[in-house]
């Protein structure tokens, strides 16, 4: 059986320098995969990567049996990747509605847009109070919550998050792992990457330690979560 | 006591509302008295212009003075009339301030300029010196008025009278385009701007302003066709004198070009530095098509096949053009357009059969391109219509119109769309944009193509319309210019890009000194521009956002509570 997604010896660099240098994974149908890792360890890169916002220069990506390495992210959207990147990257002056309708950019079917819509002012409710708001106007938790429900708006089979609950109260951030959860059992699959390692391997099905462009540790997230090593590193105890 | 600063008359003032009574008093003085003086000769020399040495007979800049001051004595006594909770709800001390500032302006400049233009302050009549004390009179006082409150004139009225409005006010703004032509001295021209700019400022201090513009949006179609009514009856005003026609008619080619450049600029964010050089090549194609003696091609189809081969002409060009160039961004890219804008015109000046295959006639250019033929109408003849003989530049103008309502049709399509919300999303945050499955290039490439194809297609008409073109008219300089017409209208907005052109090339045609300096005086408008209000003169909401932060955003964060708490 072939994983929604198998990344394989997958490298990108920012000029000459390799900032992910040759990483495997494999996210399967249904599943929560996360990466966890320190500052700068190419979480971020790797997930960029998958959306087409960067390009590799080595290695391969396939996505549902297809290869998306170095495809355009507006065909890789089209696939049904969805990516939260990092820094929320909301559109500050549109309004709340505008940049949700924008996650649905390449969606057509009118009603079912606007039922996802009232889905996520449902989720969120503080969103459906400022709908004709500008979104730059938002608290940065806020703008978290838009940016997750704009990625979810375009209906994505993967959902990729990047650090979703950067910046968010630990009420907000239960609810965004709650939401996660929630999304899991509707079963969309999600790759999340955490910086909250704890809450994301409560989740995630699946985990990867990357450290410095490399992958150094896998396994089951409740197994990830009693390993030493990780514990020490990432959970902060010793 | 309190310090120097205080006059007696500030101190009046600070006393309460019997010397907000004073004020008035002395407002309405100094006001009845500036009406007055323009009864009076102000200049001993009848060589000024307006010839102001006549008793009893208001003449030249007078005129303004006399307008000025009489609304806003009316404006004044309306104050402690019943009627001020209709007309003045919010006050008139703002409103009567901008006029009495108008007034003095124009009578001092006024007195100054008999002064230098006619040899010294001595040919100056004692009515000069009157107007002048009453204006400064006026002025004074009227600094002294209570402020306004900002004003809203919040009122429905039946769809017919809201229809007439609009009717009125742009049969208006006609008849005081038409009068601004009109003036041919440049000193009374000026005056004229002045007590026009005094005039419109008062108009928004006292809530009129803001209350049409709200009925003109209520009723957006009727606004929409009455505006191009109005247009079309600017040729009946000029008669058979061809002469602001003509200008009129270059205005409405770089009118549309601008219209067409603001898709490019406004709406998808791309600064095209070359942009003139797709008006260069629907030109070329209109002069190689027309049956000229110079050009190269024998064949001269019908002008609407002209037209559409040079939009499709023009498209292609700039599909090649944007390819390449739309994979850079921001300042690299006004570069790179800036460089292939130049390549054009050198191209065109190369072919010319010594340095290239002959195809253009190179610097000399293709003179003699015939008048327009089109739907039977030879556009070299005048023609009587409604029983009037125009200038056959009206038929130029007519066809112009229609090339403008084209192409407002065509931004105002984009800009209500999907797209539309695509391109600002680009502008937005691009990252974003293309995560959320956004072809950016393709949408900048449909942008910079289109924009390319509607310059196209003002180009066909141009050749026939100035009968002979050449490279030189393709340079730099008139892309810059097109840019600063867009960036001092306002950007993404149609009307913004009209009244830039038009600003733009007719105060050169009223001031020599204009004419003389015009890349001195666009650069430091441009400057102020950007310093005072960078959105342009005619500002687009968002655009406007996206220049005031702070203070739009907590606008909308007000709007939104007052709608949540509604
Ligand atoms: N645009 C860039 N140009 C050059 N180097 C970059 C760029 N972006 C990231 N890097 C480098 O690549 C490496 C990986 O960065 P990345 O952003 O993927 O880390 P991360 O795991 O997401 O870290 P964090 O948890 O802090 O977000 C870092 O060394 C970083 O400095
Ligand atoms: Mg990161």
């Amino acid at each position: 059986m072939t994983a929604m997604l198998e990344v394989d010896d997958l490298r990108v660099a920012y000029g000459n320098i390799l900032a992910v240098k040759g990483i495997s994974f494999r996210v399967e149908q249904g599943q929560v995969v996360t990466l966890i890792g320190g500052n700068g360890a190419g979480k971020t890169t790797t997930l960029r990567t998958l959306s087409g916002l960067l390009h590799p220069v080595g290695g391969q990506i396939r996505f549902k049996g297809r290869r998306i390495d170095g495809m355009a992210a507006h065909k890789i959207v089209e696939l049904g990747i969805a990516h939260s990147p990092e820094g929320r990257h909301i559109f500050p002056r549109m309004t709340i509605e505008e940049n949700l309708l924008l996650g649905a950019y390449l969606r057509r079917d009118g009603a079912a847009i606007e039922q996802d819509v009232r889905r996520a002012y449902e989720l969120f409710p503080v969103l459906g109070e400022r709908r004709r708001q500008a979104a730059g106007t938002l608290s940065g938790g806020e703008q978290q919550m838009l940016a997750m429900g704009r990625a979810m708006m375009s209906r994505p089979e993967l959902l990729m998050l990047d650090e979703p609950s950067m910046g968010l109260s630990p009420i907000m951030m239960q609810k965004i792992m709650e939401t996660v959860a929630a999304l899991k059992e509707s079963g969309t699959t999600i790759l999340l990457v955490e910086q909250n390692a704890q809450a994301a391997l409560n989740l995630a099905d699946r985990g990867y330690v990357l450290e410095t462009g490399r992958i150094v540790l896998e396994d089951h997230g409740q197994a990830l979560l009693g390993n030493d090593q990780v514990r020490k590193a990432y959970l902060g105890e010793d | 006591m309190s310090g120097g600063a205080n006059t007696p008359l500030r101190r009046l003032v600070e006393k309460g509302r019997a010397s907000t009574a004073t004020a008035r008093t002395a407002t309405l003085l100094g006001a009845a008295s500036s009406l007055a003086s323009t009864f009076l000769a102000w200049s001993y020399g009848s060589a000024f212009p307006g010839d102001l040495t006549i008793y009893g007979y208001p003449g030249g800049a007078q005129v303004h003075v006399l307008v000025l001051a009489a609304v806003a004595i009316a404006l004044l006594l309306i104050e402690v009339s019943p009627l001020r909770r209709v007309v003045t709800p919010g006050g008139v001390g703002g409103t009567v301030r901008v006029l009495a500032s108008g007034v003095f302006l124009i009578t001092a400049f006024t007195v100054l300029a008999i002064g230098v233009e006619l040899g010294g302050l001595i040919n100056v009549e004692w009515g000069g010196w009157v107007a002048l004390v009453a204006a400064a009179v006026f002025a004074v006082a009227a600094r002294l008025l209570p402020a306004d409150r900002p004003a809203v004139w919040s009122y429905r009225l039946p769809d017919w009278v809201e229809f007439l409005v609009i009717a009125v006010v742009l049969g208006l703004a006609l008849a005081a385009f038409v009068q601004a032509l009109a003036i041919p001295e440049w000193e009374i021209f000026l005056c004229y701007l002045v007590a026009l700019g005094a005039a419109l400022a008062a108009a928004w201090r006292l809530g009129l302003a803001a209350w049409i513009s709200a009925v003109g949006a209520r009723h957006r179609g009727v606004t929409v066709t009455a505006a191009f009514v109005v247009a079309a009856a600017f040729p009946f005003t000029q008669g058979s004198d061809n002469h602001w026609l003509n200008v009129m008619v270059n205005v409405g080619i770089f009118a549309t070009t601008a219209i067409g450049l603001n898709i490019v600029v406004g709406l998808a964010g791309l600064l095209d530095l070359g942009y003139v050089a797709f008006l260069g090549v629907g030109a070329y194609v209109g002069a190689l098509l027309s049956g000229a003696a110079a050009s190269s091609i024998g064949w001269n189809p019908p002008f609407a096949v002209t037209v559409v081969i040079g939009a499709v002409v023009t498209a292609i060009v700039g599909v090649i053009i944007g390819t390449p160039t739309l994979r850079v961004r921001g300042d690299y890219l006004a570069i790179v357009t800036l460089g292939f804008g130049e390549i054009f015109r050198i191209t065109v000046n190369n072919l010319d059969g010594s340095t290239g295959p002959q195809v253009t006639n190179g610097p000399n250019g293709i003179p003699g391109i015939p008048d327009l033929v089109f739907l039977g109408v030879d556009f070299g003849q005048s023609h009587t219509i409604f029983g009037m003989n125009l200038g056959y530049f009206a038929n130029y103008f007519f066809l112009e119109l229609v090339l403008i309502a084209f192409v407002i049709l065509v931004f105002s399509r984009m800009n209500n769309s999907r797209l539309g919300r695509a391109w600002l999303a680009i502008r937005e945050d691009e990252v974003a944009a293309q995560a959320a499955g956004i072809n950016t290039f393709r949408l900048k490439l449909l942008a910079f193509a289109l924009g390319a194809t509607l310059a196209g297609m003002a180009g066909t008409i141009q050749a026939h319309a100035i009968s002979s073109i050449t490279p030189d008219s393709y340079q730099f300089l008139n892309s810059a210019f097109l840019v600063a017409a867009v960036v001092l209208g306002g950007m993404g907005t149609v009307t913004g890009a009209m009244l830039g052109s038009v600003v733009l090339l007719l105060l050169p045609e009223k001031f020599r000194f204009f004419q003389d300096n015009k890349l001195l005086i666009f650069g430091l408008t441009l400057v102020l521009m950007m310093r005072f209000r960078p959105e342009g003169m005619i500002a687009n909401k968002r655009r406007q956002a996206e220049f005031h932060e702070e203070e739009i955003s907590e606008r909308l964060g007000r709007e939104a509570q007052a709608e949540g708490a509604r």
